[in-house]
């Protein structure tokens, strides 16, 4: 049932010379197109009929002319294997002479070119659109000489950098300063008796009334 | 009356909000947002909430509570604090401190890769946004194809990573300028001062809430963010036998709230947080909490969007070998679909090699470890709006969450350090703290190498874990039998007037300890018989872009097991060390005996 509908349709898709049992699919020289409308458009998502087919022919012709402006008519693009997947093998015969097939290094380079406007014509992309083993073109991405993050670094770093410079230069200034006034503070502290318990130097707290307050937290405890 | 300046008072209205972000602004740090879920999703989330809040009540604010009142009570440093209690516990403060610093080596790299990615977030469009294209062929390098963008730039770009611990791969350039940047801006609040930083304080209270409140609202309108929060809120109750997820509870909570490191014990000396120690606690667990329910929000959307990935290439398979019309199977008949065709024609399914996708897998696989919050946050920046500017506020409130730990951290190990007098005097402060974080630097150079990451784990796992519990059963036991509970009660109702109830008694005396003693032995005693596994990122791996479980190498295992013993081995050391330094005057006094020796002077030292 299946292989029978396939020759019927190729039959009905192809409008020229019946070369076409022999010619496509020519593995050497052909491509399979697979076509996602669904999945690209979703909603609005046409059907996939004979019109739709036309204009693809079209279009390849139309690439094929672009890339070496001999004057390429729909008829000299033959396809079969048409399946509802939708895909199909195309092969693109020469205008001057319809029993030789372009070879498939031309066509894929005119693809390759054409590509943008192919997918256009039928609202698709590289990915919903596939030439099987033609790859896609992409737009070389811009490259900038310093990569931006370097920027930003050396920002970051030479603030810090300045500011450890500032800080370190204005405490060491400030220790001068002090020295002066901290060799009076020295003596104070050992007429004054400092509690030096544990190695940590504390000046004794010290209340109005002259009482030693560094025993104070001991005072629950003392017990008579 | 100067005497009552020792007392906690409780400030005056006008100041109390104040007050209250100062405590909020401690109790938050880089624990929450950042370790916590990494832990959480280990455990497969829901189940580790338990053991959490457990840990929090039985072991965590009663540790918070004594370490503050200890502090407070006798005024000294961590070091100062023990050695006044006894003077063979001395060696609990040294093992803080040890801890301390090897913490503080790998804790300055998360600043480092945050300070890595916030450099990338001045680009449009954002670097972990789409896998990175070979000009002339147009295909994406293969190994960010199969994982995502955002995976790949963390474990290509960021790390570099190594595809196992034994490969160390060289020292990445980049990294190694970011941890110089992360030290230096550490070195400069550090000696700026924390007062001023205080004030600032105010403002980055706040901001982490406020962020994660807005990555929160766009988190949970993604598709599959349903799924990620039921995967944190169903509990699997098996996991509950590992002691491990006990052992790794307890130790976020004192991760989080900087127990057993030393620190606060120092930060309580100037600060009375005593009264407001339940309410810091509790804080910080509900922030963890909240910071968890983003992350896992996304990697449920993550793993929802990997797993339809993973159901559309079969379906793209299976559409184009059978010539189908286009979208006739779809996620939702695809089951009924391929019962079909493997039913008609089962050679051509099985030659499709159509892999299995498992939604649960990819919840666990889609990402984890250390760098789950950079990968999930990053994933999640991409999707919203005015992506940089997320981005950069995202990692600056992680860097000042980071900062202010790295402080307390930082103080750790210098105050003990200047306690215990190794610090010739000549040398000023700026310039020891500066070749600290030298030191510091130069050791971080292990984290930086290709295989950085795995040993970043080995630390996390193995230095923020056992240490820590040891440290902490030491200081329960040190105060309630050494220095006496009811001394320490009586010290308590003279700082802040009230005694503390039964609940508080009843931890420090037996249920902290005991619960302490009984997951480190069950936890040792299990991981003895195990052998030690880590997730390890190899492209060439076949079930790729799943972790490889692989083994630690010997040399490894034992590097593993003296990160672990050694800051323990310094409380028995010294106290063996004191106790022969008493012996050795015990012989000499009982040799020439003088009459003139007072030995009601005899020094604790």
């Amino acid at each position: 049932m299946f292989p029978r509908l396939h020759f019927a349709v190729c039959f009905t898709a192809v409008l020229g010379p019946t070369l076409v049992h022999t010619l496509c699919p020519d593995t050497a020289d052909g491509y399979k197109v697979r076509l996602s409308i669904k999945t690209a458009l979703g909603d609005d998502a046409y059907k996939w009929d004979e019109s739709e087919m036309f204009l693809f022919r079209a279009t390849l012709a139309f690439a094929m002319r672009k890339y070496n402006q001999k004057p390429y008519e729909v008829s000299d693009v033959l396809v079969c294997n048409e399946t509802q997947r939708v895909s199909f093998w195309f092969v693109v015969t020469d205008p001057e002479n319809t029993s030789e097939l372009i070879s498939g290094k031309d066509v894929e380079r005119a693809v390759r070119i054409s590509r943008n406007r192919i997918n256009n014509a039928f609202l698709l992309t590289d990915e919903t659109l596939e030439f099987l083993n033609i790859p896609p073109t992409l737009a070389v991405p811009a490259e900038s000489g310093t990569p931006p993050w370097l920027i930003v670094f050396g920002v970051v770093i030479g603030v810090v950098g300045v500011g450890i410079i500032a800080l370190l230069i204005s405490s060491f200034i400030q220790k001068r300063r002090k020295k002066g006034v901290t060799e009076g503070e020295e003596e104070d502290c050992e007429e004054e008796a400092c509690d030096k318990g544990n190695g940590v130097s504390h000046p004794v707290e010290e209340g109005a009334d002259g009482v030693n307050r560094g025993f104070v937290g001991d005072i629950p405890f003392t017990k008579l | 009356m100067p005497f009552l300046s020792r007392t906690c008072e409780r400030p005056k209205w006008d100041n109390k909000i104040q007050y209250l972000l100062t405590c909020i602004g401690f109790a938050v740090g880089l624990g929450n947002v950042w370790r916590f879920p990494y832990l959480c999703q280990i455990y497969g989330g829901g189940a580790f909430l338990i053991p959490y809040l457990i840990a929090l009540v039985f072991e965590g604010l009663p540790l918070l509570y004594l370490e503050l009142a200890i502090g407070q009570r006798l005024r000294m440093g961590s070091i100062g604090v023990w050695n006044s209690i006894s003077p063979y516990l001395g060696g609990v403060g040294m093992a803080s401190m040890v801890v301390s610093f090897l913490v503080g080596m790998f804790y300055n790299t998360i600043l480092a890769w945050v300070l890595w990615y916030f450099f990338h977030s001045f680009q449009n469009p954002l670097p972990w946004r789409s896998c990175p294209v070979f000009n002339l062929t147009g295909k994406s390098v293969e190994e960010c194809e199969l994982s995502s963008p955002v995976n790949y730039f963390w474990y290509r770009e960021t790390l570099n990573i190594t595809p196992n611990i034994e490969t160390s791969g060289s020292l990445q350039w980049w990294l190694v300028i970011c941890l110089a940047t992360a030290w230096c801006i550490v070195y400069v609040c550090f000696i700026r001062g924390i007062e001023t930083i205080g004030k600032a304080a105010y403002i980055t209270a706040t901001f982490p809430y406020l962020v994660l409140t807005i990555f929160l609202v766009r988190a949970l309108t993604l598709p599959g963010a349903m799924t990620g929060l039921k995967y944190l809120f169903t509990p699997q109750w098996e996991i509950l036998k590992n002691p491990r997820v006990w052992l790794d509870a307890a130790t976020q909570i004192f991760f989080s709230l900087s127990l057993a490191f030393g620190g606060l014990i120092a930060f309580s000396k100037v600060n009375c947080l005593i009264q407001d120690a339940i309410i810091v606690g509790c804080i910080n667990s509900a922030t963890s909490i909240y910071a968890s329910i983003p992350i896992f929000a996304i990697l449920g959307f993550k793993a929802n969007s990997n797993y339809e990935d993973c159901l559309n290439n079969n379906i793209l398979s299976l559409t184009n070998a059978f010539n189908m019309g286009d979208q006739n199977i779809t996620i939702e008949n695809y089951e009924t679909w391929l019962t079909y065709l493997n039913t008609s024609d089962p050679t051509k399914v099985a030659n499709l090699h159509l892999k299995v996708c498992d939604l649960q897998t990819f919840l666990d696989q889609s990402a984890s470890g250390t760098g789950l919050a950079f990968i999930v946050f990053t994933e999640a920046v991409i999707k919203m709006p005015g992506s940089q500017v997320w981005s950069v506020l995202f990692f600056i409130m992680l860097f000042t969450l980071g900062l202010s730990s790295m402080f307390g951290n930082l103080e750790g190990v210098l105050t003990p350090l200047l306690d215990l007098k190794l610090v010739p005097t000549c040398i000023p402060k700026e310039i020891f703290t500066g070749f600290m974080c030298l030191v510091y630097f130069i050791f971080s150079f292990i984290f930086a190498l290709g295989s950085g990451n795995y040993w970043l784990e080995i630390f996390n796992s193995y230095v923020g874990s056992v240490p820590l519990l040891v440290i902490a059963f030491f200081e329960i036991t040190a105060v309630s039998y050494v220095y006496g509970i009811n001394r320490f009660s009586d010290d308590i109702e003279w700082m802040t007037g009230r005694r503390p109830n039964i609940f508080w008694q009843a931890n420090w005396r037996v249920i902290s300890p005991l619960m302490l003693l009984v997951v480190l032995l069950a936890y040792v005693v299990i991981q003895a018989m195990q052998e030690l596994t880590y997730s390890a990122w190899n492209p060439n791996y076949v079930d790729f872009p799943m972790y490889e479980v692989l083994p630690y190498p010997g040399w490894v295992c034992a590097i593993c097991v003296l990160l672990s013993t050694v800051p323990c081995i310094l409380i028995p050391l010294v106290a063996l060390y004191r106790f022969v330094h008493f012996l050795k005057k015990r012989v000499e006094r009982l040799r020439a005996p003088s009459f003139y020796e007072n030995e009601g002077y005899v020094s604790d030292m």
